[in-house]
């Protein structure tokens, strides 16, 4: 073979494996959401939604779990996302170039990838030692942590879509920066916070690590914020485990519910995204 | 200034949380084997190195797919399909960690000790050298499955960031590559890698943060056993694992302090880490910026 042909037909090669590379991936998630849909349609039902998590060997659903879950979600959200949403408009408008932001933006990075276990150890740490008890409220917080860096970075990416010349104009007619930003950037990259939030939601919400020991989980119905919790990802993880069939029946059925939402949520995010003048930035 | 507080209020917390274990095992927690409730004897070397492993099995396999899923996303595919294929690699990555676990214990690890584990035991056990990571019974569960779980996992992670770097690449540069002749894949190979290794290493260093702190995925499908076993076939365990099964049964205050140093390791293996992938995204950025 000449040259010619060896580097064509490593060319062929190389060029099919990439494409293989692909398929593996695509197969991956095809074999996951068709073993959640094929695993937990079959426990999908009424009582699902109406009943608590059930002993082993009798009929049940996840209410508690799912009321659980969403309840510790917004309190998260509600705790972190101001947190976040301000951070991120220190970073975009005041700080914009000073050292101090640099490094911020650096150690929100940082704890944008940190193992969201750790932020679990250190809320047991600093609330569930000190109050001797685990508590619902304890999980909000962990979630709330973890929430606060995928808000930040959105709301600063936003944030800076804003053109600069409608800010000068708002400053031009004598606003002050705290007017600029609350009646002229806020409403002009609303879209791309709400994307925000919602893309922390969607992170938030299948997060089992820090519940695991701080809202650790309820067998029962509980609407106290001071009390253990019962929450989906830790039933999950406790139900799949058991060496029970409908305890695993259950747990699947929970996986479905969440992988859809988590999904849908990351779906609309992405919508809500290109629909947005200037595109892809808020990726 | 209250995402900062935070970061050193973590760091303050876990260190004081740690201390007991740490000042009364001193460096023999980072060396030693035995982790034992019962006589209070508590040793990192196991969770340590099944952390290291699985990754390191997750980092092989994945950053080869990743590389090739950015190679056909920026070169090969047509347009209409661009879309499509990178939301859903993207959509991969926003499935929660409990669902690849559960997968992973129900789906991947019957199959691989029904058909990949015999074989490999069969044709690979056999061989002098790597031989000996592929000995002993099937089980399913173990430090290789936990790998190919986390392999998965991570995928999304390398291959999106890897063809963001790809992307990067200005035309002009690959265009004079096929201007002289050059094939696709030498374009690729001798243009475009070069251009954006420093990102690409950015890339594959989150993805390797990521797997090193992954808890739930590797919990359920590592099979927690404390020890340091050649196999890769063989139960293991990793850091989080450790932490997420023990940490609420552990009594006495050295077992659980034990445990919170645990999480302060991995809090600076991580660290380290994803520290050095942001810097060189960091000096990426700043170049990309003098060129424009």
């Amino acid at each position: 073979m000449t040259r010619r042909h060896l580097r064509k037909v490593g060319n062929a090669v190389a060029l099919s494996l990439s494409i293989v590379a692909t398929l593996v991936g695509l197969a991956c998630l095809g074999a996951i959401l068709w073993t959640l849909i094929a695993r937990g349609v079959a426990g999908l039902s009424v009582q699902l939604f109406t009943q608590m998590t059930p002993p082993p060997g009798s009929q049940g659903g996840l209410l508690n779990a799912i009321y659980g879950s969403v309840v510790m979600t917004v309190v998260g959200i509600f705790i972190g996302a101001p947190v976040g949403i301000l951070a991120g408009t220190y970073l975009a408008e005041y700080g914009r170039w000073s050292r101090l932001s640099a490094v911020i933006r650096f150690v929100n990075d940082v704890l944008l990838s940190a193992p969201s276990i750790i932020v679990g150890l250190f809320v047991y740490e600093v609330l569930v030692v000190r109050m001797g008890h685990f508590s619902a409220l304890a999980g909000a917080v962990a979630l709330a942590i973890i929430a606060v860096p995928v808000t930040v970075r959105t709301t600063e990416d936003m944030l800076r879509l804003v053109p600069q010349s409608m800010k000068d104009a708002s400053t031009a007619l004598g606003a002050y920066p705290w007017r600029t930003i609350t009646s002229i950037v806020y409403p002009a990259a609303r879209s791309g916070i709400v994307t925000g939030l919602l893309l922390a939601i969607a992170r938030v919400s299948g997060e089992t690590a820090p519940l695991l020991f701080t809202a650790l989980n309820n067998q029962f119905w509980s609407k106290n914020m001071n009390a253990p919790m019962a929450n989906l990802p830790v039933v999950i993880f406790q139900f799949a485990l058991s060496p029970y069939k409908d305890w695993q029946q259950l747990a699947w059925s929970g996986a479905l519910l969440i992988t859809l939402a988590i999904l849908t949520l990351s779906i609309i995010a992405r919508l809500i995204v290109s629909a947005l003048p200037g595109g892809k930035a808020g990726r | 200034m209250l995402v900062l507080a935070l970061l050193g209020g973590v760091v303050v917390s876990l260190l004081h949380g740690a201390w007991p274990a740490l000042a009364h095992f001193k460096f023999g927690f980072l060396t030693r084997e035995i982790w034992n409730p019962v006589t209070d004897e508590f040793g990192a070397l196991a969770p340590i190195y099944g952390t290291l492993m699985t990754s390191l099995i997750a980092m092989l396999l994945a950053v080869p797919l990743g590389f090739g899923i950015a190679v056909f996303l920026t070169e090969l595919c047509p347009g209409w399909l661009k879309r499509p294929v990178g939301v859903a690699i993207e959509l991969l990555a926003a499935v929660p960690s409990i669902i690849f676990g559960i997968w992973g214990l129900f789906v991947l690890a019957p199959i691989l000790q029904r058909h990949v584990q015999p074989w490999l035991i069969e044709h690979v056990g056999s061989l002098p050298g790597i031989g000996r990571l592929f000995q002993g019974p099937p089980f399913g569960i173990g430090v290789l499955s936990a790998g190919l779980v986390l392999a998965i996992m991570v995928l999304p992670f390398v291959a999106a960031v890897t063809r963001d770097v790809f992307e990067t690449v200005p035309d002009v540069l690959k265009e004079s590559g096929y201007g002289l002749g050059a094939t696709t894949w030498e374009v690729i190979w001798q243009v475009i890698v070069p251009y954006s290794r420093v990102g690409m290493v950015g890339g594959i260093m989150l993805g390797l943060g990521r797997a090193l702190g992954e808890t739930m995925a590797v919990t359920f499908v590592i099979g927690n056993a404390h020890r340091v076993s050649a196999s890769l076939l063989a139960p293991g365990t990793t850091i989080s694992a450790t932490i997420a099964n023990e940490f609420t049964e552990a009594v006495g205050d050295l077992y659980t302090s034990s445990l919170v140093a645990l999480g302060v390791l991995l809090f600076l293996i991580t660290f380290t880490v994803i520290a050095a992938a942001r810097f060189m995204l960091l000096r990426l950025d700043r170049r990309a910026l003098s060129s424009a």
